[in-house]
């Protein structure tokens, strides 16, 4: 029996052995709940992604979810559509996306729930990704991204967060090799914001891209609470039924 | 016969009129008694008899979201994807039905995995129910073809590349594979010809034919009563009334059984419903969140959780592996000869099979035997009835001994099962006497012996030890 403890602790253990890998993904600050970052969120999505990305499963007037009225979403965020009930489509083709940037840029509807591994959550990747585009004067964009190396998406971002330069550094993987290895970045030229200001930018952009996945999921919370609340009491409730009927059972 | 009408009081209560009226028409008050009302169970039922009716449940409600669905579905290559966004968003509650669906898949395998291995533990499949049994074994089927159909409609980059991987192994078949496959996706590649008819088997063939089975199974089951953990026959023991004196009529006593296990499994279920309906990826994966794409193939293409058992025994069956099983085949064609009950004829026919697998294993391909493994893997639960020689049907009163070969087999599964959702290597390599080994794909390959060793060797070892004594009436506790 001590044996099969042992085996069964050590097959328990093998997940976690299995992944001490690869890509290091920032923790993406948790602001779902938080209605200001999601509008900071909106804004910045609506003027800066939604030019090339479309998100056709979204409609404009669901950012009334997010506080917004009709006439603030009309006057402020409807750059594509004159109808408020519309979806968030782009006028640039798949096809001329191939052609400009080698890769149709994807719809981002539900990128926040594709982009979840083993390496972190959808929101980790996406906040990662958004503060890792770096110059690269060999890329046709004359940027490059180490979470998605050779990407064919240029910074569009730059303005806000300003140009920087990856620092490698050599590590030792034993006696004989060296390997090359990213460590940090640094901010060749200052954008508007500091990094500070960027950081919460990106966050709030990736906290409305992850409402953006699923818009029910606040609903989805409020109510299974009570769904959960009331099974709770139903199990009481017929648990009780059960063993009044079994009693009698001898 | 002149059709006589049972003749009420005049001033009996209406509801008793209509049931006459209707009971001399239709057998409704003789069904609900035959089939539940005064159908009578053995009273021992422990935890484990929770699952055939949480399966029923579970059926319901993938029929009744599945209903739903299809309102607002629309099988067609270019608009699934976002067909299925749209029921997760413009459709009201589409979300929960959405979410109750998909969990209620991952739900309803774990449930039958589940009621399985209560068959497995108790004997359940032991004459005289050996029908019930495989009945249950094509349900099974018919359940990983609806996962394995319905899973290609949200038309994501999983749902496009597990079909394509799972249709190619057709090709492996000889002589008739690649004509075969191409048959059955209606197309070069899967495309939106593959998707119509998935469609078609997973909303009306395939529900038909497991409502059949369904039934089937119950009314099998209810005319030979249902077993219970002692393994023992109740009817043998029956009371002044007829009925046997360890069994009470299911209702009232299952009724309100079923509906305390209904609610707590249904805690469960809305607790991962509205708090984590992806589970983690494994129930419904992240890259299903990308619309199919025929030209970008995914570096990792990995069934769904349920499958992944037997998809990692395919995976194991690598040219290497022929050789141990060709080795395998003449030890077994060997026992059967000189350690078997047999006729001298069905010996001979086990020498021929065996020659014929051998001969296989050097003219085709590998990948054609993974399959035949895989598919051997789920039939071979058919063969469970007459599989296992053990005196007695109960894990409680077989040899200790036999605990440890089922929590071997158990594991050997679980393993199976966790390394089928991994990339190949994930365990890494090892060296051995200048030979490269996948550890993953070792211990896969080890686990493939075990399983289907456990149940090619069944006739063998469970005949082997001393059962304890079974108790002649079944063992009880008064709540």
């Amino acid at each position: 029996m001590n044996l099969l403890k042992k085996l069964i602790a050590v097959l328990a253990l093998l997940p976690v052995l299995a992944f001490a890998e690869e890509l290091q993904l920032d923790h993406a600050p948790d602001r779902i709940q938080d209605l200001a970052a999601l509008q900071h969120g909106a804004k910045l999505f609506v003027n800066y992604c939604l030019n090339c990305h479309s998100a056709s499963s979204m409609r404009y007037n669901r950012l009334r979810d997010l506080g917004l009225s009709e006439d603030e979403i009309k006057t402020n965020l409807l750059f594509t559509t004159d109808k408020v009930g519309g979806l968030m489509t782009v006028a640039m083709t798949p096809k001329d996306g191939k052609a400009w940037f080698g890769a149709a840029p994807p719809d981002l509807s539900v990128i926040a729930r594709s982009k979840a591994s083993e390496a972190g959550s959808g929101p980790d990747w996406l906040y990662t990704y958004m503060r890792s585009f770096y110059q690269d004067d060999s890329r046709p964009t004359g940027w490059n991204n180490t979470v998605f190396p050779n990407v064919g998406m240029p910074h569009v971002l730059w303005d806000l967060q300003g140009v920087q330069k990856p620092i490698y550094i050599d590590k030792k993987i034993d006696e004989k090799e060296t390997e090359r290895q990213f460590d940090h970045f640094e901010l060749v030229k200052p954008g508007k914001l500091s990094k500070i200001e960027y950081d919460v930018a990106v966050a709030d952009l990736v906290a409305y891209l992850q409402w953006m996945g699923e818009p029910a999921q606040q609903m989805r919370h409020q109510l299974g609470v009570w769904v959960l609340l009331f099974l709770g009491l139903l199990v009481v409730l017929t648990w009780r039924l059960n063993a009044s009927y079994w009693k009698e059972v001898k | 016969m002149a059709f006589v009408e049972k003749k009420l009081p005049a001033n009996a209560p209406i509801a008793a009129k209509a049931l006459n009226w209707v009971d001399a028409r239709f057998p409704l008050t003789k069904l609900w008694n035959d089939q539940w009302g005064q159908y009578y169970a053995p009273k021992n039922f422990n935890f484990w008899y929770i699952f055939g009716s949480l399966a029923a449940l579970v059926l319901v409600i993938q029929i009744v979201t599945g209903i739903f669905l299809v309102m607002h579905y629309k099988p067609d290559a270019n608009l699934a994807f976002a067909s299925v966004e749209y029921i997760m968003r413009d459709v009201p509650m589409g979300w929960l039905v959405r979410y109750m669906h998909s969990t209620g898949a991952s739900a309803f395998f774990i449930i039958v995995y589940l009621h399985m291995t209560r068959g497995l533990l108790y004997g359940s499949y032991r004459k005289p129910r050996e029908l019930i049994w495989l009945f249950g074994v094509g349900i099974f089927l018919c359940l990983m073809g609806e996962a394995f159909f319905g899973y290609l409609l949200p038309w994501g980059q999983m749902s496009y590349w597990g079909a394509q991987v799972i249709v190619n192994l057709f090709g492996a078949i000889p002589f008739i594979g690649p004509d075969l496959s191409l048959w059955i996706r209606g197309d070069y590649v899967v495309s939106d010809a593959t998707l119509n008819r998935f469609f078609s088997f997973h909303v009306i063939a395939i529900p038909l034919v497991l409502l059949g089975l369904v039934a089937a199974h119950l009314i099998a089951l209810h005319e030979v009563g249902s077993s219970n953990p002692d393994g023992i026959e109740v009817k043998e023991n029956l009371g002044p009334d007829g009925h046997p004196l360890d069994s009470i009529p299911s209702h009232p006593y299952y009724t309100v059984h079923d509906i305390f296990g209904v609610s707590v499994f249904l805690l469960v279920f809305s607790a991962i419903i509205f708090f984590t309906p992806e589970m983690g990826g494994y129930f419904l994966e992240y890259n299903n969140f990308i619309p199919a794409d025929s030209l970008k193939t995914p570096p990792h293409i990995a069934p769904v959780w349920y499958f992944t058992p037997f998809y990692s025994i395919l995976r194991a069956t690598t040219s290497q592996f022929v050789y141990a099983l060709a080795v395998g085949v003449i030890a077994y064609v060997g026992l059967v000869v000189t350690k078997s009950r047999l006729s001298g004829f069905f010996k001979l026919v086990a020498v021929i099979i065996g020659a014929a697998i051998l001969v296989g294993f050097i003219a085709f391909e590998a990948k054609f035997f993974g399959v035949v493994l895989m598919g051997l893997s789920v039939v071979i639960l058919a063969g469970l009835p007459w599989l296992d020689h053990s005196p007695v049907k109960s894990i409680r009163y077989r040899p200790d001994w036999h605990k440890y070969v089922y929590i071997v087999f158990g594991i050997a599964f679980l393993v199976l099962g966790y390394l089928g959702v991994k990339p190949p290597g994930v365990w890494g390599s090892a060296h051995l006497g200048g030979i490269e080994l996948d550890i993953a794909q070792t211990i896969s390959q080890i686990c493939t012996f075990i399983y289907l060793g456990f149940f090619l060797l069944m006739p063998w070892w469970s005949a082997m030890g001393t059962p304890k004594t079974v108790p002649t009436r079944v063992t009880f506790h008064p709540h």
